[in-house]
């Protein structure tokens, strides 16, 4: 695009602004089905085409001229409030290509400038539009990391079960990332805590193979060089029977097969002992 | 030279590395440590390592090397206030510091202490020869 097409381009954008406006707003509306209200909309188009009608009259001759820059940025945080609200890839490039459909019919017919001045608008314009394609994107994988590391952090709560011993309930399988969080969580518990008892509640892990018993093992000993125990609870028949098959060695830590018997072990170690009150009907 | 304070505490001697281990600095508290555990006839020792963000192989050994040490002196070593990342990395390495006992902080270090004491009286005391010939096993604790 050359720098008298842009002059040409910022003019008739700003001497028909009202009209494009208007055309672009409702070709846009329509693909929104009232998910966005009225005035909103207009006002996202309204900075949209100003920033674009200013980035013709300082010259802008592509989409990356130096001239555009506040264009883009406006573009961006368009796709990007467009793909958290969860609208579509579609419905957020058509906000954008719609203008040249408004724009189109304002040019008025100035002849033979008029296709020439259209196509390289409309190259333009496909500019912008990959450019909100990319933010998009990148917003929903920003999304979608985001709730990954929230999963991440919900799925492991480490609780206290008593005065200096507490548990970790691990739900779901367990690769390298997520028993690298409990063993940061677990660890940091047992310092801010002070417990020198920790159990960890394998009820909930589908299924335990080498690597997984190697990342519960490290744990482990990691928590014996603190100077905590660490309890495995929750094991499973076919868990118990898939651990000796595969020949993993749990030494000297202690197992339990459910998390009620790890807690009444804690306990006694600890030297708590538990009794049912004696009733009258007892004596 | 710096050296690390060496506190005693009734009988428990209490160590707390606040800087970098160098080599010098180490056998310094090795030193200082055998002599104040003669000296003062102590029984424990409490080595306090919470300040220390990195524990590499000739920290851990060193540690070994006191705890092996007092041992000969008739004192028990605990490590206590571990750093979680620390203890991760040292289980990444694959070093254990093996013959050290280890606890969360001082306070469950003294308590151990205190046990591990009470546990070595208590088995000297079994193994005497029974003079009433009775053979039958200790009750059970739990």
């Amino acid at each position: 695009m050359d720098a008298e097409t842009s002059a040409r381009l910022a003019a008739v954008m700003v001497a028909r602004r009202e009209a494009v406006l208007e055309k672009w707003a409702s070709a846009v509306r329509d693909t929104m089905r009232g998910r966005l209200t009225r005035t909103e909309l207009t006002q996202q188009l309204e900075d949209i085409y100003d920033a674009l009608a200013s980035a013709f009259g300082a010259g802008a001759e592509t989409a990356d001229s130096p001239a555009a820059a506040d264009l883009l940025a406006i573009v961006a945080d368009l796709s990007r409030s467009r793909a958290r609200h969860g609208f579509t890839a579609t419905e957020t490039a058509v906000s954008i290509f719609a203008l040249k459909d408004a724009l189109l019919d304002e040019l008025g017919d100035s002849g033979e400038t008029r296709l020439a001045d259209f196509v390289k608008f409309s190259l333009f314009v496909d500019k912008l539009g990959l450019h909100t394609f990319e933010t998009y994107v990148n917003a929903r994988d920003a999304v979608i990391t985001e709730q990954s590391e929230q999963l991440l952090e919900l799925s492991t709560p480490v609780v206290k079960l008593w005065d200096g011993v507490v548990a970790v309930p691990l739900i779901g399988t367990l690769d390298s990332a997520r028993s690298q969080v409990v063993m940061e969580r677990l660890l940091q518990m047992l310092v801010d805590t002070g417990s020198p008892y920790a159990i960890l509640d394998i009820t909930g892990v589908p299924a335990v193979d080498t690597q997984v018993a190697q990342h519960i093992l490290k744990t482990v000993m990691a928590a014996q060089l603190m100077g905590a125990q660490c309890i495995i609870s929750g094991i499973r028949p076919q868990i118990a029977q898939t651990i000796v098959s595969l020949g993993i060695e749990f030494g000297e830590i202690v197992t339990k097969a459910n998390l009620s018997d790890a807690l009444q072990y804690a306990l006694r170690a600890r030297g708590v002992e538990i009794a049912r009150p004696v009733t009258r009907s007892a004596l | 030279m710096d050296r690390i304070p060496v506190l005693a505490l009734g009988d428990v001697l209490l160590v707390s590395i606040q800087v970098d281990l160098e080599d010098q600095l180490a056998l310094a508290l090795q030193e200082d440590l055998s002599d104040r555990i003669v000296s003062t006839g102590a029984h424990g020792v409490i080595i306090d390592i919470t300040a220390l963000d990195i524990v590499d192989s000739f920290v851990g050994r060193m540690l070994a090397t006191i705890a092996a040490v007092s041992k000969v002196l008739d004192a028990e070593t605990v490590v206590v206030g571990m750093r979680p990342a620390v203890a991760i990395t040292l289980v990444e390495l694959g070093l254990p510091l093996r013959g050290v006992r280890t606890a969360l902080n001082v306070e469950l270090g003294l308590k151990l202490l205190r046990e591990v004491r009470l546990g070595a009286f208590a088995s000297a005391v079994d193994s005497r020869p029974d003079p009433t010939g009775d053979t039958s096993a200790p009750p059970d604790l739990q």
